[in-house]
């Protein structure tokens, strides 16, 4: 890795128009890459990486500036060309691959098309410039490579449109490759086919790349080099093993530190289980989503449903709430049996059962202040109003870790991403149920935030007895909270039992392949379990 | 294209339903107006006695459902009556003005439809920039002026000085050419009254989508503004301006009275206004229909082209 530089970066600033000022999210960064070499940049959400990516490009979004600094791009000085060099060079030497595949390919055009359209622009013949994209498409281990180039992006499914974008990334050969993100929407089984082609992808052609992500199991996998960015300045740079082995800085110790969260064994319940879905089958349509689900959620614990996304794990929170009536089956809380349409239950069972969501920015009332967010279920399922309810929702306030008196009044638009998740706790929380169920509850946060939610929940649990029935892809949760795990894949149960039985061998094939496909700090990993497939 | 042809199929007859409830509107609401024909052909000075022996042989003295019943079954199969003024068939009065406002509708979008257009997409291409400002000032104060007075002032500019005829005077056997120059100054009228809408919608349903994800991602793949404009924004576009384009035609179509006032034209407009004056209620009836269908119609048209726009809604399976 000591080819001759291509991408030199220095004291680079990027400001971001915020009213009528500029506030900086980028502040003096360096950075320097070799030909074929890849760098990894990890940071949580707003730490400035995509800002970066894009800069390289000499790129900067609406609303941003790049106010400083020097980006030179193999000699090319990016903030003195105009914007027509820079559009000659973006593409086809310096391409990129975002984030949401599905969001980025336009709709309106084949995926063979959009592939085109730059070698076209470059004066390359059509079909060679389509002899190429099914050649780049084969390598990518798309399936059908002949013929999926020619369908539309909403007719292939999200890790092979991640694959496509690769592919079309690579059209004409460029020197440097920007992945934003490129993996972080994807299902971990998923996830590991799209690491693996554009591993390879890369070296084969030798291509440079910036590979950013809040994963740092995944950028182990893929970077050479690792550089940590907090609040758009850099904490530390080292190559992958050394940063894996020997962080220097206490934030990246602390980033290497939150898998360490895991809650003791605790002994299986005697009694009868709070929760008991039995035989459920549902779906929309015509079609059926569940089929035959069985299992118990006890009293006190955590049971987590985990699969891959399609496997029905929302659907079943949909039929435990009422929301989506089953076809056949029943769900039984406390040994009754609860009424299918949540219409026809009285308040007082559905305050026993309540939910929190993935989506803490679209599950609050943006209008309303936390006050009445948290106060409304209070009121109505409790009835409290008056001191009594202000009292309420200040003690809720205090139980999820925030000033009652600084937060009371606040809209959800003036709290982080971590503290609306928390207020979505306390307003479930403010119904004094005895189930919640967690839908996918840590997967918009970053690493550090996910592991406060965590914790908290954990606390509640054992100062209020609560059962949870948690909804996540992402196994490293499961290790860290849960009792019991049900296993799930196209709508039926695999595996169901105590968290330490399905995570010790011998596994059920596909919890095999899920527990496998788990990204592991060891950069070695990636390489390790592909060889173990084959 | 199976789907496609369904989907037309069950619009079509939904038209129909519509058709039969506008018809069934249009016959009440012509009932509701005072006075009737024989009263408004006799005058004042009629005696009760003579105006009801005219109604009798006009047929007027039947009940109402019974004369919606005769006309309807008439109009479906193609005979719209008679003229209760003139004693002519309806359908011959009618094919000429029809003829005459098609063609200044066509003529007017024409002009109207590729102009909203390149000034939609130059706006958006060039957005906050001085030409975005005056392509939206100017067409805001084009379609801020009343019809006739914008007719006014382009008789007082270009007829007065003598360019174009400010009175329009067809005859079927014109050479195409005349026609279009005897109908230029209400065509423009027309374009610089619905191009505003056009251009808006253009403009706006443009720069709704250059915020999108994938209008990044063309940046980043290095095409030029314009490419990304037309190639990247405008096929997801389509869809509002489509709809924009019908019901500006529709308007063309139904809305022109003023004009065919100010410039003399013999449209449908003109005659049904006429119509409603002499209290002669089969032709406004016939005519209200015409313009019914050619809302379904347009109406239509705009929903099966923006499916065909769109990849998702096209291949659905």
């Amino acid at each position: 890795m000591t080819g001759e530089v291509l991408l030199q970066i220095k004291d680079l600033h990027v400001e971001g128009r915020a009213g009528d000022a500029w506030l900086p999210i980028l502040r003096g960064i360096d950075l320097t890459l070799h030909r074929g070499e890849v760098l990894g940049v990890i940071g949580e959400s707003g730490a400035g990486k995509s800002t970066l990516g894009l800069a390289a490009m000499g790129f900067a979004r609406d609303g941003c500036r790049i106010s400083g600094g020097d980006i030179r791009f193999d000699g090319i000085d990016l903030r003195q060309t105009p914007e027509r060099g820079k559009r000659a060079l973006r593409g086809r030497r310096i391409a990129y691959v975002a984030q949401s595949a599905a969001a980025s390919f336009n709709p309106a055009h084949k995926l063979i098309d959009q592939y085109s359209e730059v070698p076209l622009l470059t004066g390359m013949a059509r079909r060679t410039a389509q002899a190429e994209a099914v050649a780049l498409y084969r390598k990518m281990q798309l399936p059908n490579p002949e013929e999926i180039g020619f369908r539309y992006p909403h007719q292939v499914s999200g890790g092979q449109l991640q694959r496509a974008m690769t592919a079309m990334a690579m059209a004409c050969h460029p020197d440097l490759i920007i992945f934003d993100e490129p993996t972080t929407a994807l299902d971990v089984t998923t996830q590991i086919e799209v690491l693996a082609a554009i591993r390879d992808i890369v070296r084969d052609y030798d291509t440079a790349a910036i590979y950013i992500t809040h994963d740092l199991a995944v950028v182990a996998q893929m970077a050479d080099r690792i550089k940590i960015l907090l609040r758009g300045q850099e904490v530390e740079e080292a190559d992958t093993r050394t940063m894996l082995a020997a962080p220097k800085a206490d934030y990246t110790k602390s980033l290497w530190a939150v898998r360490s969260f895991a809650r003791p064994e605790r002994p299986a319940p005697k009694e009868a289980p709070l929760l008991s879905v039995q035989g459920v089958t549902a779906g929309y349509g015509k079609i059926d989503i569940l089929k035959d689900v069985s299992f118990d959620i006890p009293a006190g614990r955590t049971v987590a449903v985990v699969g891959e996304s399609g496997s029905g794990k929302s659907t079943v929170a949909r039929v435990i709430t009422g929301l989506l009536p089953p076809r056949g089956g029943q769900v039984l809380l406390d040994g009754v049996p609860l009424p299918q349409d949540y219409r026809a239950r009285p308040r007082a069972l559905l305050r026993q059962c309540q939910m929190i969501y993935q989506m803490a920015d679209t599950a609050l009332n943006p209008k309303l202040r936390l006050r009445d967010l948290i106060g409304r279920p209070a009121q109505m399922y409790l009835g409290l109003s008056g001191r009594a309810l202000d009292a309420r929702v200040r003690d809720l306030l205090a139980l999820i870790e925030l000033e009652p008196d600084s937060y009371i009044d606040r809209l959800p638009s003036e709290l982080s991403g971590g503290q609306k998740q928390r207020i979505g706790i306390a307003r479930a929380l403010a119904a004094e149920p005895r189930l919640i169920i967690c839908d996918e509850v840590t997967s918009a946060l970053d690493q550090i935030v996910q592991e406060g939610i965590l914790r908290l929940l954990d606390k509640l649990q054992r100062e209020l007895g609560l059962a949870y029935m948690f909804i996540t892809h992402d196994l490293a949760t499961v290790r860290a909270i849960a009792d019991d795990v049900v296993v799930m894949q196209h709508g039926k149960v695999v595996e169901a039992g105590p968290k330490a039985e399905i995570f010790a061998p011998p596994h059920a094939p596909y919890t095999e392949l899920l527990l496998s496909s788990v990204p592991e700090m060891n950069p070695d990993w990636l390489t390790g379990v592909l060889q173990r497939r084959q | 294209m199976h789907a496609v042809l369904v989907m037309i199929l069950q619009r079509l007859a939904l038209g129909v339903v519509t058709l039969f409830v506008v018809s069934v509107v249009i016959f009440g609401a012509t009932e509701l107006l005072p006075g009737d024909l024989a009263s408004t052909l006799l005058g004042q000075s009629a005696t009760p006695e003579t105006v009801a022996a005219l109604r009798t042989q006009l047929g007027l003295d039947q009940p109402a459902p019974l004369r919606y019943w005769a006309w309807a079954t008439g109009v479906v199969q193609g005979d719209f009556g008679v003229s209760l003024a003139t004693r002519r068939p309806i359908a011959d009065m009618l094919a000429m003005r029809l003829g005459n406002t098609v063609f200044l509708a066509l003529y007017a979008a024409a002009l109207a439809v590729p102009l909203a257009l390149i000034l939609g997409i130059l706006a958006a291409l060039w957005r906050n920039s001085i030409f975005d400002r005056v392509a939206n000032a100017g067409a805001l104060s084009a379609i801020s002026f009343p019809e006739f007075f914008v007719a006014y002032i382009l008789i007082f500019i270009l007829a007065q000085s003598g360019f174009f005829p400010s009175m329009v005077r067809l005859s079927p056997d014109m050479a195409l050419g005349d026609k279009l120059y005897a109908t230029f100054l209400p065509a423009l009228t027309l374009t610089l009254v619905v191009t505003a809408h056009m251009m808006r919608m253009t403009r706006a349903a443009i720069i709704n989508l250059m915020a999108s994800p994938y209008i990044e991602m063309a940046r980043l793949k290095g095409l030029s503004p314009l490419r990304i404009v037309l190639r990247h924004a405008l096929p997801n576009a389509l869809a509002p301006i489509i709809n924009v384009i019908a019901l500006n035609l529709a308007y063309l179509i139904t809305g022109v009275v003023v004009v065919e006032v100010v410039f003399v034209y013999p449209g449908l407009g003109q005659l049904m206004v006429d119509s409603v004056a002499k209290r002669d209620i089969a032709v406004v009836q016939a005519i209200a229909l015409i313009f019914a269908s050619a809302y379904v119609l347009l109406n239509l048209s705009a929903d099966v082209l923006s499916t065909l726009t769109n990849p998702r809604l096209m291949r659905r399976t």
